[in-house]
């Protein structure tokens, strides 16, 4: 909770992603992420990788920030899965592991990089667009790009549900543990998760019915609108040909330099 | 189980997409149907109690803890259509918003958490407790299985996801592209976990909230029991509907499967499905002759066949995966995987089929 209301006030600051308008910027770093996972060149992945962290730095995000919140999760849980990778991988050996005689392969290290570098860059472009653009606006333009109204509404409400529900259940836990002296035994707390389960599911079926009641108090007949308020500027289309011209390059380098 | 970007080429990705959709498509017009104008509200309300309890940890016994992906909780509580739109939006904004698996390997998240899963979970609920009442300590039974063979399930179909990266996608010198580990390596690595620890967090969750919910609140357990049970296992006067009828269906099926070994007995080629590499065959050859009335096969493999065998190299070529050195359960588990994917298939048409026969409701005043 604490991370989201960080994200909102970073949106809502000054930055160069934070100027452009959220469709291009959503279908932009979209495409990113996309080109990332498509890219056969480890110059260009790690070319989109530099890319993507000079656009956080122009965004106002510092490199610590990006550390915490991405590199190091990423690396500690896609380098631990990729480093075997080095020695399970057959193909040329490079080096061998001391003590142990284990080859470790040029293709191993390769796939290991793959793995690793695609994961990193793809999660900081994702970062990108969450602690660039206010949730909402993320959901108006998922909502240009073709995905239903339906789906766009749903989106909006589960994600400010998710909050309350969070929240209940936070209070249903201190409620509890408010209520009892000194550790709990395992079946105990086992049966305090499910009848909190229990009680959560009850509470969410009770709040849908009076969310539902109160918007068809306020005329909701079952149409959806979104106030679409958005306006794109030159700088958006220099934006847009930018991260076209970066996607291409990317995808292109395997064949400019095999 | 979360796949992150990176891990599948976007030809898995766009295959996972693909089917997912007809799945996400059915299910929306069901709830659609079943809801009007509750839809927005129940469906959002519901996807955040899917994702809400993702992050609940659970004491295990043991001493350790785990957390339960609600595979089964959300189809017996919500019903299998209601779960699958839950769950995917669960983990839309998982993904997007949490940076917990990936956007381009959303589908394929999908496929495994909250289509497959939700599916099996519901499948093997309903087969265990059948048309029992909804206090009975079956259903508790049949929960906590349905769990744990559905966080099995997804685990495996991950696996799978994983192992067939560096057979198809790597570079010149074999270097792998994706996912670098192989299926004999991709699938004990994601098993061992799921059918000891998550599989166990997820049967004891399942199960769990299935006894606590029959304690203080039967009827929520109501969207996953056909129409005839009644709290208490009143019945009433409306023919059989559900599983029932077919349950011994389901019995010879399984065990059809179990005796799909026998196919190893059969001795030679079947007419017809000879490979190229038959034709090169001295022995194969004679077969072919005399299999078809002493004509001798051509000389040569013929051109197109050659051309086209190349087109498509089946993941699990002759119902041997690679990665199971035993041919009996080699052919138990292609049997499985095989009727399971028809299951699903008729599942969807027949969602299909219901959405499109459903007259359009009016919308409430």
């Amino acid at each position: 909770m604490d991370h989201a209301v960080d994200a909102e006030q970073l949106a809502a600051g000054p930055g160069m992603l934070q100027r452009l308008d959220p469709r291009i910027k959503t279908l932009g770093l979209l495409l990113l992420i996309v080109t990332a996972v498509f890219v056969k060149s480890l110059v260009a992945l790690a070319g989109l990788f530099a890319f993507a962290t000079a656009l956080a730095l122009a965004s106002r995000m510092t490199l610590r920030r990006l550390a915490g919140q991405v590199w190091t999760g990423v690396l500690l849980f896609t380098g631990a899965l990729a480093l075997p990778a080095i020695v399970l991988v057959p193909g040329d050996t490079v080096a061998v592991v001391p003590l142990l005689d284990w080859a470790i392969t040029r293709q191993g290290l390769r796939g290991a990089a793959f793995l690793i570098g695609r994961a990193e860059t793809a999660a900081t472009f994702a970062l990108l667009v969450i602690l660039t653009t206010p949730w909402p606006q993320v959901l108006k333009a998922l909502r240009s790009l073709g995905m239903p109204l339906v789906l766009v509404a749903i989106l909006g409400m589960t994600h400010r549900y998710i909050f309350v529900l969070l929240e209940t259940s936070v209070q249903l836990f201190e409620a509890k543990r408010s209520r009892v002296m000194g550790p709990l035994p395992g079946p105990e707390r086992r049966r305090m998760a499910m009848a909190s389960i229990v009680v959560l599911l009850e509470k969410s079926l009770h709040l849908a019915t009076e969310v539902h009641l109160a918007m068809i108090a306020r005329g909701y007949r079952g149409e959806v609108r979104l106030l679409d308020d958005f306006r794109i500027h030159v700088w958006d289309w220099f934006a847009l040909t930018g991260f076209l011209a970066v996607a291409a390059v990317a995808i292109a380098w395997q064949w400019l330099y095999p | 189980m979360h796949i992150p970007d990176g891990y599948l080429s976007p030809l898995t990705c766009a295959g996972a997409y693909v089917v997912a959709a007809p799945f996400w498509f059915v299910a929306l017009r069901m709830i659609k149907a079943q809801l009007q104008t509750r839809l927005l509200p129940t469906v959002a309300v519901v996807s955040a109690f899917s994702f809400v309890i993702m992050m609940f940890n659970l004491p295990l016994p043991g001493g350790t803890t785990g957390h339960a992906v609600g595979l089964a909780v959300a189809p017996i509580l919500l019903g299998p259509w209601a779960a699958m739109l839950a769950i995917s939006i669960a983990l839309f904004i998982q993904a997007l918003f949490f940076g917990d698996g990936g956007i381009t390997t959303f589908g394929a998240n999908c496929v495994n958490m909250a289509i497959v899963g939700p599916l099996v979970a519901y499948g093997v609920y309903r087969l265990i407790c059948g048309n029992t009442p909804l206090t009975s300590r079956r259903r508790v039974f049949a929960a906590a299985a349905a769990g744990y063979l559905a966080i099995n399930v997804a685990a495996l179909l991950a696996a799978v996801a994983f192992g067939i990266q560096p057979l198809f996608f790597h570079d010149a010198a074999g270097a792998p592209l994706y996912a670098p580990y192989a299926l004999a390596i991709a699938i004990p690595a994601m098993m061992i976990g799921h059918l000891s620890l998550a599989g166990l967090a997820e049967a004891v969750i399942s199960g769990g909230v299935v006894a606590y919910v029959q304690k203080v609140d039967p009827r929520l357990l109501s969207p996953s029991v056909p129409p005839v049970t009644a709290i208490g296992g009143t019945k009433a006067a409306t023919p059989p509907a559900g599983w029932r009828p077919t349950r011994a269906l389901w019995a010879g099926l399984a065990a059809l499967l179990i005796a799909s070994p026998l196919g190893l007995l059969a001795a030679g080629i079947a007419w017809g499905e000879w490979g190229v590499d038959g034709f090169r065959d001295a022995a194969v050859r004679a077969q072919i002759a005399l299999a078809s009335g002493h004509v001798a096969p051509p000389a040569a493999v013929p051109q197109g066949m050659e051309r086209l065998s190349s087109f498509w190299t089946a993941p699990m070529p002759d119902y041997a995966p690679a990665f199971m050195h035993n041919e009996y359960f080699g052919y138990i588990l292609s049997a499985t995987l095989g009727a399971g994917l028809v299951v699903l298939s008729v599942l969807l048409l027949w969602g299909l089929l219901a959405g499109a026969r459903r007259p359009r409701a009016a919308p409430n005043p």
